[in-house]
């Protein structure tokens, strides 16, 4: 089996006060051995929320229905001992703001020798020549696993939680919104060390972003979000360069190739906003923002219809659909 | 001859635009704090050069762009520019004179449009009164026609995309969303009606697809009422898609200056074209990356003080250019490397055949 992980049908419904808010309806997803996934869209369209059901780090309340199977297990099965034994060993994840997620009153080693006692029962010194070794690879002088985090900059405390993702070699690393905190050539050069652990660990990861742009440079596939479902996928380059949903090329085009005179002086944006979770519009949820939407698209919800090689897109434009709907009047 | 200098002398100097505010040579510093045992035996804290020494001038319509990593005093200078950071040292003019002592007026011309919109909004106070707070401030209780306060708040509103305007005066900050916010944030400073807006990272914290919308606003603005804005960002697609010039600021100082095509594709400073490899679809990951941290305006250093991290000196082939000494040890000024093009680096320099200037 070449899946490491696979989302099957995937809802995810918060509980809140007023009732249930639906942050994801219906996703499915696969990241194979070694591949790079980019889950790309905008605040409030769910992709923070299918990184934290994968490790079901999301309220207790909070309802998931379909089936999540990383390496070959249901996550949504697993009985809390060895839910915690995954955790870190089976998934990692890298969290956006690595300033806040470090206990700022231990030293960084400490924090990652603690994922490695406890979750791979080894002996306190091993576990200090491995994070060690772990800090080598992620670009900081292992002497720096006696600095507090505040000792740190932002580049290097990404780094070490870089580190943390890796310390029990987990088959699934998760990156929610790595870079975002980081200055431009920090990012850079983050972005640059990920993608080199990736390639030579053979990672398979998640990469959550709203930046587009950043996407097309780390990941093999491109998934895109929007209210609360996977409204285009594909290879990266391709969804990139040649997107085939109206959204996705709104997205693309808030990161301008600079030289590419279509941009110049004219910055291209959709009318209105992201659509409320609690209240998304019916039929294909993009249409009242959508500059192509026609008379169907209020009432008639796409599916992801076939658009190219190893393409998918929910758009009633594409050809697919069309046929569909031709057979089907 | 500084490059501003440079571009209002000349002998197309009546054709050129109308300079609304010129800056020249400004400093600020921020004095670090000590401990207070530490103050009794008489340390003192550090000093940050935030702003050292920029001088620059702002034509009536353009969209400039202020660009650099963070801490190269991008924000400090928005800021001083607005009177709401004092000054060590330099001049601002606004249309051809120094600033008054009494900023009052000078701040209903120029207005600044800030980061944040969620919190730079009272969440307390209706959308109405937010934009009314700066009418009343300025004592301003009837337009240049005798139109009341509320035509004044509806029309800024309106301008700003928000209309029809009288659906949101009763409205809470919370109760709009982000793009809604950063729109009120401009009506706020439209309702003065200013010469000059400042704008610092204005798309920044909004939603991707947003951003456009509110990139769309400011240059209608820019076009139908003829303003003049200044975008601080650190985004360099951006700053093509809206500017029609560029400052590149490093360490407190401009280092590149010019139109936007010149600057983004036809880089003389290596700290441009370093910002520019990692523009991340450019393809950047496979290119050199500038190593090391964003630099610490504490201690800047001897010479052009981009040369810690410079590729031509760090390559060696400032020392084959036999100008590496001077990279090392000599402070330089903007020279105008093309027509309206200035940049501080003594290896363009030596490509344009120019000698450099010291640093005034």
């Amino acid at each position: 089996m070449n899946d490491v992980l696979r989302l099957d049908d995937v809802h995810i419904t918060y509980h809140t006060s007023t009732g249930g808010v639906p942050a994801v309806r219906g996703v499915d997803m696969t990241v194979r051995k070694g591949e790079v996934v980019g889950l790309a869209g905008e605040s409030g369209c769910g992709k923070s929320t299918i990184a934290g059901a994968i490790l079901r780090l999301l309220p207790s309340k909070t309802k998931i229905e379909g089936t999540i199977t990383l390496d070959g297990e249901n996550v949504l099965e697993m009985k809390p001992g060895r839910l915690r034994a995954v955790r870190w060993t089976g998934a990692s994840i890298i969290f956006q703001g690595a300033m806040h997620a470090l206990n700022p009153v231990k030293r960084v080693g400490d924090q990652i020798a603690e994922a490695i006692v406890v979750h791979q029962q080894s002996a306190e010194k091993e576990a200090r020549v491995r994070v060690g070794s772990l800090l080598e690879q992620v670009g900081l002088p292992s002497r720096r696993m006696r600095d507090y985090p505040h000792e740190l900059s932002g580049g290097q405390k990404q780094r070490v939680m870089i580190a943390m993702a890796l310390a029990c070699s987990p088959s699934l690393v998760i990156a929610d919104e790595p870079t975002t905190a980081l200055d431009v050539m920090v990012q850079a050069q983050v972005l640059r060390l990920m993608k080199e652990l990736q390639r030579e660990l053979g990672l398979s990861m998640i990469f959550i972003t709203h930046d587009l742009s950043v996407l097309v440079e780390t990941s093999d596939r491109l998934a895109i979000m929007y209210a609360g479902k996977i409204v285009e996928e594909g290879p990266a380059d391709k969804v990139f360069h040649s997107p085939q949903h109206p959204y996705t090329e709104a997205l693309a085009a808030a990161f301008p190739e600079i030289g590419d005179d279509r941009f110049r002086g004219k910055p291209l944006g959709l009318g209105g906003d992201p659509p409320d979770p609690a209240d998304v519009p019916s039929g294909c949820s993009f249409h009242p923002r959508c500059p192509k939407a026609f008379e169907d698209c209020p009432t008639i919800e796409p599916d992801l219809y076939p658009a190219g090689e190893g393409r998918r897109a929910a758009c009633l434009l594409v050809p697919a659909a069309k046929e569909r709907a031709g057979a089907h009047p | 001859m500084s490059q501003a200098e440079a571009a209002t002398a000349g002998p197309a100097g009546s054709s050129e635009p109308e300079v609304v505010v010129e800056v020249r040579d400004l400093r600020v510093t921020f004095q670090g704090r000590v401990g207070f045992f530490e103050g009794l035996r008489g340390r003192k804290g550090t000093v940050s050069r935030a702003v050292d020494g920029v001088s620059f001038e702002l034509r009536r319509g353009e969209v400039m762009a202020l660009a650099g990593e963070s801490g190269c005093g991008k924000t400090t200078m928005a800021r001083a520019i607005m009177g709401l950071q004092p000054v060590d040292g330099g001049e601002i003019l606004y249309e051809g004179k120094l600033l008054p002592r009494d900023l009052k007026p000078y701040r209903r011309e120029v207005q600044m449009v800030f980061q944040d919109p969620t919190g730079t909004l009272n969440p307390r106070q209706t959308i109405y009164e937010i934009i009314a707070e700066g009418l009343r401030i300025h004592g301003i209780d009837r337009g240049p026609d005798d139109e009341p306060e509320e035509q004044l708040v509806a029309r800024a509103l309106s301008r700003a995309g928000l209309r029809p305007p009288e659906r949101f005066f009763l409205r809470y900050p919370h109760e709009l969303s982000g793009g809604q916010r950063q729109r009120v944030v401009i009506a706020g400073a439209l309702v003065l009606e200013p010469e000059v807006i400042v704008a610092d990272e204005p798309v920044s914290n909004l939603d991707a697809s947003v951003r456009g919308e509110i990139l769309q606003l400011l240059m209608k603005l820019r076009d139908d009422l003829h303003l003049t804005i200044i975008i601080v960002t650190h985004d360099l697609g951006l700053a093509w898609t809206v500017a029609d010039r560029v400052a590149i600021m490093y360490l407190g100082r401009i280092v590149e200056i010019g139109p936007a095509e010149d600057v983004l594709l036809r880089p003389e400073h290596p700290y441009t074209k370093a910002l520019l490899d990692v523009v991340p679809e450019a393809g950047g990951l496979d290119r050199p990356i500038l190593t090391g941290e964003p630099p610490d305006p504490t201690r800047i250093p001897p010479g052009c003080r981009f040369h810690p991290r410079c590729p031509v000196v760090v390559s060696g082939r400032a020392a084959e250019l036999g100008i590496e000494d001077r990279c090392r040890t000599e402070d330089l000024a903007l020279q105008d490397v093309a027509p309206g093009h200035a940049a501080a680096c003594y290896e363009a320099f030596a490509r344009h055949g120019l000698e450099a200037t010291a640093a005034g």
